[in-house]
């Protein structure tokens, strides 16, 4: 047995024999670690075991503002119809009242004489419904396809990747003009369709992101265990390929609220529902005499974006591992 | 804490750095520095990943992320610059000091031409114009051993090498005649061949230009064969400064001693199934965060006893004629060509080669990650090279591969826990009880603690990440696996450790390894027999008649062996590693001749 070179250690600090002394060895060199032993996980909180995410996410600020402005925005389009019952598109008042002129209608009334707080509240229901139907749709048919592409590679990636060049070249909002001309101008059937024709720009990113770590060595790894396409593509890729979709995602509802306004200004959206787009189109023509009309409606939406903004930046952190840290 | 031996200068130090401190916010890097560099010497700056010494780099010429704070003394010609103002200070980076980095492939600035990059230099300091510029351009590409330099210089970087650009960042930085050279691991991520002719280069230009050199190194090979003097550093403190001769053949401090005995030379006869490596421990009193640095050699395990191998013995792994093409734009590449080789059971084979030499190809290829062209990998029986995805997955378990990079090759979003119970579950095993026993059995037997399955990779340092590729490997049940480089990621003192993991647990679970590796000592110390690869074919393999190491037979395993760094002084005598001089090269083991390890 060759001789221990040993150099006075301080009492009390020899090795422990078993794996603790194998970890303290293997912590040498690495950055910074304290060459103490681990200290014992605390189990202290349930909701941080078993849901990190959504626990990173309530210790985040951002998430926790973004989440109550979209809970009150919510809030306002479920109770809309007991604050304001009746429909908010019947005559209540004398027009172009400005906010506050009138106590009994505080954000004031358009041109026709309508509550525009009543639109609001009902406007919300339609908007929210649109925008996040059509992110949602976007975002899943978006990633299956860039996913399959990404992954497979090859033919299957040369047929999609065109596909998508197609409808990236295609003026979408012309596309949901004819599609819902020829169709029924339902609110469900815009929010679909306008999802269907924006997924490409998820498609491309996912798609982008599936290149890159399908050669990353995890994914080898998995793949040299034996694990089959659909574990790789939806347990080892896309968690690590999701960040950047998230955040497109929240940018999306917007783009499908104001789509949606588009729609109804050239009057092909839903005529019997008042949404912030709509409001929106109606004002636009009193800009300078009667602002209110689409600032109200345009804070709203500005409000409602904002929130989905701060919710996705924090997602991104909260569902991150690394990024989570601090959590044990 | 640092014994600072006075240099013997005959005129005033070129470089004074005196109580360096660099931290970044709470956090200290640097924890007072005193190091000189003579004109026309070499001092390495050696120590492991995280210990400062790049930072000290960065901090001499002021290159720090804002948040840094300096402070003390960097004395260069009489001025200190760390108090230089800004202007001044410009004045003399790149001009009277000039560094080179790491990495070659992201230095140089892709869309302008090599001789612009070395002529902007010139006209901003030396204020040439734009054609003076260009021809001390091909005279500096000359310099540096460029071929053609004429008409090298209107190249752009990417039609360059990896080792011809770091020529390139070379001829940039000494375009000035600096009397100091800050080389930053100039030579990390080259081949050992390459490495060994930057380093000559830069040896010569230093005598040249009389230029002091301040290489900053892991590598003890390296710095035991190029530098005049050495310090050492851990954790932000330079503890021994010394010349490279003494640092060799009687290192003052524990660390120093650690480290050398960890890392692995050439010219030593150390081999897995006779010799352990000696582990470096530090720990820190958690009161006074007073150091101490110990040297271990975990007491002997049980004989080393190899399974009886003759000749007659199946083979566990035969590999026949494998090719593997690649299709490129430029017609098809064969990445493996004609290969052929047996692995039998209980033996570590060897596999030694540059980057680009078809190693990782063929190492996918074993595993079925490539599909190959031609050719048979008949595993225990059975050809694997043919079989369609569905019956190949009955096999997959049976050939695993440990990766090179630790933080790649974990998925950074499942818990340590979830990435071995699944590689369980896709492999047959539906039991969840029996599946976490089975996890936590693993990790204990790779030392790690078995709370780790609730914590994710990027919690652990290196080496444990390593142990967790390694778990995953093993908790399937391989019989054979394949380390692709499984340290080449890691600093010496936790290479060591991981080697000696790898040795114990092939004992423990009774594996093959195919050992995968460009460091030739490190496959000296695993392999028993040894493959050289070159240009996607075996060039040389060493068996039981003919031992590589010591009579090469192919010019280019020549010129490999030759281009490994080896210190030109002896190792102390009280080495710890060195098996007594009695002990003849161990070829294959007989189980008498490991008795002598206890007779010692």
């Amino acid at each position: 047995m060759p001789p221990t070179t040993v150099l006075p250690a301080p009492e009390g600090t020899l090795a422990p024999p078993t794996w603790r002394g194998q970890l303290q060895s293997s912590l040498l060199g690495s950055r910074a670690a304290p060459d103490t032993p681990p200290a014992p996980v605390v189990h202290t909180s349930r909701l941080r075991d078993r849901w990190p995410t959504t626990a990173a996410l309530l210790r985040l600020p951002g998430a926790v503002i973004g989440l109550l402005l979209l809970a009150v925005i919510v809030g306002i389009a479920l109770t809309a119809g007991v604050f304001f019952p009746g429909d908010p598109l019947d005559i209540v008042g004398q027009p172009l009242l400005r906010p506050g002129e009138d106590a009994a209608f505080l954000l004031g009334t358009d041109h026709l004489g309508r509550d525009i707080a009543a639109g609001l509240a009902h406007g919300a229901r339609v908007s929210l419904l649109v925008g996040l139907t059509a992110a949602g749709v976007g975002v899943t048919v978006g990633t299956l396809i860039g996913a399959t592409a990404g992954y497979f590679g090859g033919k299957v990636d040369a047929v999609l990747t065109w596909l998508i060049e197609v409808f990236q070249t295609t003026p979408s909002f012309l596309l949901v003009v004819v599609i819902v001309s020829i169709t029924q101008s339902s609110l469900e059937v815009i929010s679909v369709v306008i999802g269907l024709t924006t997924w490409e720009t998820v498609a491309r990113l996912i798609r982008a992101q599936f290149r890159a770590l399908l050669s990353s060595d995890f994914v080898l790894a998995a793949r040299s265990i034996g694990f089959g396409h659909r574990w790789l593509i939806f347990r080892e890729i896309l968690p690590n390929a999701l960040p950047p979709v998230v955040v497109t995602a929240s940018v999306m509802v917007a783009g499908a609220i104001l789509m949606e306004s588009s729609l109804a200004f050239l009057g092909v959206g839903d005529a019997n529902k008042v949404s912030w787009g709509s409001m929106i189109g109606g004002g636009r023509d009193m800009l300078r005499t009667a602002w209110y009309l689409t600032v109200i409606p345009g804070l709203a939406l500005i409000v409602t974006v904002f929130s989905l903004n701060l919710i996705g930046d924090a997602l991104i952190e909260a569902m991150n591992p690394r990024l989570r840290g601090g959590a044990r | 804490m640092s014994a600072v031996l006075a240099p013997r200068f005959d005129e005033a130090p070129l470089l004074d750095v005196r109580g360096l401190r660099v931290s970044f916010g709470s956090h200290a890097a640097v924890r007072g520095v005193d190091f000189q560099v003579a004109p026309g010497e070499t001092l390495a700056l050696v120590g492991e990943s995280g210990c400062g010494k790049s930072t000290t780099a960065m901090a001499i010429l002021r290159l720090l992320p804002d948040h840094a704070k300096a402070s003390g003394h960097v004395l260069f010609g009489g001025r200190d610059l760390l108090a230089l103002p800004e202007p001044a200070l410009r004045g003399i980076r790149g001009n009277e000091i000039s560094m080179i980095f790491q990495e070659p492939m992201t230095s140089l600035n892709p869309v302008l031409t090599i001789g612009e990059q070395i002529g902007e230099v010139l006209r901003r300091h030396q204020g040439l114009d734009r054609w003076q510029a260009r021809a001390r351009a091909i005279e500096l590409l000359d310099r540096v051993r460029i071929p053609h330099a004429a008409r090298r210089v209107d190249d752009y970087p990417h039609h360059l090498s990896g080792g011809q650009r770091q020529r390139v960042m070379i001829a940039i930085a000494v375009a000035c005649q600096p009397k100091l050279l800050i080389a930053d691991e100039p030579t990390t991520a080259l081949d050992v061949t390459i490495q060994a002719q930057i380093l000559e280069l830069l040896r010569q230009l230093g005598e040249e230009f009389s230029m002091g050199l301040l290489l900053i190194t892991h590598d003890l090979g390296v710095v035991g064969q190029w530098a005049d003097r050495v310090s050492v550093m851990y954790g932000g403190e330079v503890l021994e400064s010394a010349s490279t001769e003494r640092i060799f053949s009687a290192p003052g401090h524990a660390y120093t001693r650690g480290l050398l005995g960890a890392s692995l030379r050439l010219d030593s006869n150390v081999f897995y199934r006779n010799t352990e490596l000696p582990e470096v421990r530090v720990r820190a009193d958690a009161t006074t965060g007073e150091r101490s640095f110990q040297l271990e050699t975990r007491p002997a395990p049980e004989a080393r006893e190899a399974r009886v191998v003759t000749p007659d013995t199946a083979p566990l792994l035969s590999v026949q004629d494998l090719r593997t093409v690649y299709k490129t734009a430029r017609g098809d590449v064969a990445a493996v060509d004609g290969v052929s080789f047996d692995i039998r059971p209980g033996e570590t084979l060897g596999l030694v080669g540059e980057s680009g030499c078809g190693k990782s190809t063929l190492s996918k290829t074993l595993l079925r990650l490539v599909d190959p062209s031609a050719g048979r990998i008949v595993l225990e029986g059975t050809d694997i090279a043919s079989l369609p995805p569905r019956q190949l997955r009955a096999h997959r378990h049976r050939i695993q591969m440990v990766f090179q990079d630790p933080y790649g090759s974990l998925n950074p979003r499942h818990r340590v826990g979830d990435i071995l119970e699944s590689a369980l579950r896709v492999n047959g095993v539906p039991d969840a009880t029996e599946r976490r026993r089975r996890v936590a059995d693993i990790l204990d037997r790779v030392g790690l603690p078995a709370a780790s399955v609730d914590r994710y990779p990027h919690e652990f340092s290196g080496g444990q990440r390593q142990r967790i590729g390694l778990a995953r490997t093993l908790v399937l049940r391989p019989s054979l696996v394949i380390c692709d480089e499984p340290v080449s990621s890691l600093d010496v003192s936790v290479r060591a450790q991981i080697l000696n993991l790898l040795v114990e647990l092939k004992q423990a679970f009774d594996l093959s390894y195919l050992f995968i590796s460009h460091d030739l000592s490190v496959v000296k110390y695993m392999a028993d027999r040894v493959l050289v690869m070159n240009g996607g074919r075996i060039v040389e393999r060493s068996d039981d008649q003919h031992d590589l190491w010591t009579a090469p037979r192919d010019p280019y395993t020549q010129t490999l062996i030759r281009a490994v760094p080896s210190p030109r002084f002896a190792p102390p005598p009280d080495d710890a590693v060195e098996p007594p001089a009695t002990v003849e090269p161990v070829a294959e083991v007989a189980p008498s001749f490991l008795m002598w390890r206890f007779a010692v």
